[in-house]
């Protein structure tokens, strides 16, 4: 591959935004034909560097160049012109026009009379053809599924002949067969010349489909080897920046059932999707892993264990009781604790202090309010205790909290929860966007109040994650809860097959 | 029962439903442009003052009535203009700013008008206008007076309902304005400049609105007297939901408005003894508001109406 001819070069570039550094004097090159990994954690300057290469930012310093041409800065439109496509994280499309029209846009004058549909039409069905990218030219993009929006989106960058492609994060919302089939595509673009990369926090994916990794650790580069020779712990390591203790996970002892859903339908509306028919049970001393792609009845899930709602049909029960309104209050009574999806919106009040979020679930009554009035001298004692027992990272118990990082509010929210020893946790999405310290440290807390006799379910899009954590599989989709079994007779394909509607026994018959 | 057959059987009233609807249509085809490129325009009522009045006094100071259209259009594109600035490219409420536009356009057109003429009691006049009528087609029944009797603003407003139609589905402008009402994002990836095309739309919705009051004072009067557009604009901004933001539905509904005007006119002739003519007056509106209720509960609006858009920015 190195022999290639070099298509792309970033020469010293940086990148700030106020104090933060988020490029620091980067320097990489890509060949014809090569797929380079990016792999950084969250917040290492990956998806950064990406846009400033297609001139979404303009860097600080530096020169970016494509073919030997030096790339004027700021300007998606001169990238798009050397040959730079970008296949956006969330995706850059209007959702009201058909696919093809997605394709076409911006690629003809504006001022001229009529269109080229038909002719953009032949273009576009030559490269599914060579490609394999298939998708329904003529719907809506608000139709399409996602794995479908995310091959639009690839069709965009080749319509327009492009010479360097960059995927930002691309397999985070597809299921592995569909991560599969992508990969597969990328190979072939890769064979026919084209130049990728490939931005991710995977490790095993960017293994199994790059050429060459180029590590990023807080704005600089930590390393870059050639994916044949490379050691999946040394690359860990480079992406981390220090030997990272792996969590480990006992087998559990499951006891009694504390939450039983009994054929428990909720209607679309009260969640984003609705759930339909759904039972399964949580037992002491387990973790219960949900696994499926996004927006499949999680959401659903949640809501009913958080009490924000009460089945349409069906019964939930806690401790054997049925609950029969949304009552949050009572719930959290009842020993449950939620850690809520969106932690920042839902998780904490942003202009409060840590101390009061860290309070808010118990502040009718003791230990911090006294006849209404709330007691804040207690109030700080307990944060100043959680800060230190859960490194929370903030300035102290009066700093606001939407000041703290992602990891710090997941923190928060786990001193909150956890010292109140819950009998049930609910965990939706307990480690998105944290960087690998964080994660273990959230991980091990899981385990250990699982190990303490707490009933546990953690929703993720994360199989990594669920395969960590989960003693038991439940598998989501379009609604429909499948209890998958044990985590240690699963592995990632038998999942995915669930995760997209089939079953594992007869596959060919579901999908007829 | 005698008295609606004598209404609907009568050529005046269709006449006069499609010269009602005249302005409208302008009005909700200026609106129908700024909110498909994703900016909700509410100068449009003030606009359709400044139109009114620029275009009047244009003529009334010499030029020929299609100047007074020019230069009831630069008016509208100017206040369109300032609208984007404070909207699209420093990001501020849309609905402040456009009430803030309607609230200047209209003081400023009245205080114009007072300073230009200071001393009359009576609005002078200008000769409008005049129906062209075909030989022939204006004496069809029906079809005849309500299309072959009207003046050429009519006309104009009918061409504009294609040609919008087709700039808007079947060139690659008219995909760039439907893309960035949806999602920004999409034409910045493109190399599109979403603040480039959202200025334009803006300031060439505006200038339509323009042109509709321009009607009002050169085509279906012949002076300028305040307070004459009266809601006009509002009833455009309702419109657009109606239409469910199409050329098409924009001038339906533009006709069946200007159908409910003219005919709780000649109700209040025949029936107005019984009933107060106020309750008249509000015909129109109270069916415009049924009417909404029926469309905008499953209305689909452009994702991105009311949201700035800053180069770069994170999505």
């Amino acid at each position: 591959m190195q022999e290639n001819p070099i298509v792309l070069s970033l020469e010293g570039i940086t990148k700030r935004f106020g104090a933060l550094v988020a490029n620091d004097r980067l320097d990489l090159t890509l060949h014809r034909g090569e797929i380079l990994a990016l792999l950084g954690e969250n917040g290492a300057g990956k998806t950064t560097l990406m846009n400033i290469l297609f001139g979404h930012y303009v860097q600080d310093e530096g020169i970016v160049r494509v073919g030997g041409q030096v790339l004027p800065p700021g300007s998606p439109g001169a990238a798009l012109a050397a040959g730079v496509g970008m296949v956006h994280q969330h995706f850059a499309l209007a959702e009201n026009l058909s696919g093809l029209d997605n394709i076409r846009l911006g690629t003809e004058p504006l001022l001229r009379l009529g269109n080229g549909r038909s002719v953009a039409r032949r273009k576009v069905e030559q490269i599914i053809a060579e490609s394999g990218l298939e998708v329904d030219l003529d719907r809506r993009v608000a139709a399409l599924t996602v794995g479908e929006k995310q091959r639009v989106e690839i069709l965009k960058a080749l319509y327009r002949d492009v010479r360097v492609l960059i995927l930002d994060e691309p397999t985070a919302v597809l299921t592995p067969q569909e991560s599969e089939g992508l990969f597969t595509v990328l190979r072939r673009l890769a064979d026919n010349g084209l130049g990728v990369i490939f931005i991710s926090h995977k490790l095993g994916e960017v293994l199994s489909v790059s050429h060459r990794i180029a590590v990023l650790r807080g704005g600089r580069k930590a390393g870059e080897l050639v994916t044949a020779e490379a050691d999946r712990r040394a690359i860990a390591d480079l992406m981390v920046g220090k030997a990272v203790a792996e969590v480990k996970r006992t087998a559990p002892t499951p006891r009694e059932t504390l939450v039983e859903f009994r054929n428990v339908s909720l209607a679309r509306g009260v969640a984003r999707a609705p759930l339909s028919n759904a039972s399964f049970e949580l037992r002491a001393g387990e973790i219960v892993g949900v696994a499926g792609v996004s927006g499949n009845g999680q959401a659903a899930i949640a809501a009913l264990l958080s009490g924000l709602a009460v089945p349409s049909s069906g019964e939930v029960l806690l401790n054997g009781v049925t609950i029969t309104s949304a009552d949050p209050r009572a719930l959290v009574a009842a020993g449950v604790a939620r850690m809520p999806e969106d932690r920042q919106h839902d998780g904490v009040v942003g202009t409060m202090s840590v101390a009061d979020n860290i309070a808010i679930e118990e502040v009718r009554g003791k230990p911090f309010a006294r006849m209404g009035m709330l007691d804040r001298k207690a109030m700080r004692e307990r944060a100043t205790a959680a800060i230190a027992a859960y490194d929370i990272r903030c300035p102290g118990p009066d700093a606001e909290a939407r000041l703290l990082s992602g990891g710090n509010v997941q923190k928060l929210i786990l001193a909150r929860v956890l010292e109140r020893e819950p009998r049930v946790i609910l965990a939706n999405q307990p480690t998105r966007g944290l960087d690998v310290g964080a994660q273990s440290e959230v991980h091990r807390r899981i385990i250990a109040a699982r190990d303490r006799g707490a009933a546990v379910m953690v929703i993720s899009e994360d199989l990594d994650e669920l395969f960590a954590l989960a003693d038991r599989f439940l598998v989501v989709h379009a609604g429909e809860v499948t209890d998958a079994g044990p985590s240690a007779v699963l592995d990632r394909g038998s999942v995915g097959l669930l995760m997209a509607g089939q079953s594992i026994t007869s596959p060919s018959a579901a999908s007829a | 029962m005698d008295v609606l057959i004598d209404i609907f059987g009568s050529a005046n009233f269709w006449a006069a439903a499609v010269r009602i609807a005249t302005p409208l249509i302008f009005g909700v085809l200026g609106a129908l442009i700024c909110e498909r490129a994703g900016v909700l325009n509410l100068g449009i009522e003030g606009i359709f003052v400044a139109g009114a009045m620029a275009g009047w006094i244009a003529v009334y100071l010499g030029a020929g009535l299609w100047g007074g259209v020019l230069i009831a259009a630069l008016a509208g594109a100017m206040f369109g203009l300032l609208h984007a600035v404070l909207t699209v490219i420093l990001g501020l409420s849309q609905h402040v700013s456009g009430i803030g536009i309607t609230l200047l356009a209209t003081s400023l057109s009245y205080f114009t008008y007072r300073t230009a003429l200071p001393s009359v009691t009576s609005p002078p006049r200008i000769t409008p206008f005049q129906p062209i009528s075909i030989p022939g087609l204006s004496d069809l029944p029906f079809i005849g007076p309500a299309l072959f009797a009207q003046t050429p603003m009519t006309w104009l407003a009918l061409v504009l309902v294609a040609v919008l139609a087709f700039v808007l589905y079947r060139t690659p402008l008219g995909l760039a304005i439907r893309a960035v009402g949806d999602n920004p994002a999409s034409v910045e990836a493109q190399g599109l400049s979403v603040q480039g095309l959202r200025v334009g739309a803006v300031v060439a919705g505006s200038a339509l609105m323009a042109v509709g009051g321009a009607f009002l004072t050169l085509s279906a009067f012949d002076a300028f007297f305040f307070g004459m557009v009266n809601g006009r604009g509002w009833i455009c901004i309702a419109l657009v939901v109606f239409a469910s933001w199409q050329p098409g539905k924009a001038l339906l509904g533009a006709l069946l408005f200007g159908a409910f005007d003219a005919f709780q006119i000649r109700l209040q002739a025949e029936i107005g003894q019984i009933v107060p003519g106020q309750v008249f007056l509000m015909l129109p509106y109270l069916l415009s508001i049924l009417a909404l209720v029926v469309v905008a509960r499953r209305a689909d609006y452009p994702r991105a109406l009311l949201q700035p858009w800053f180069k770069g920015q994170r999505h």
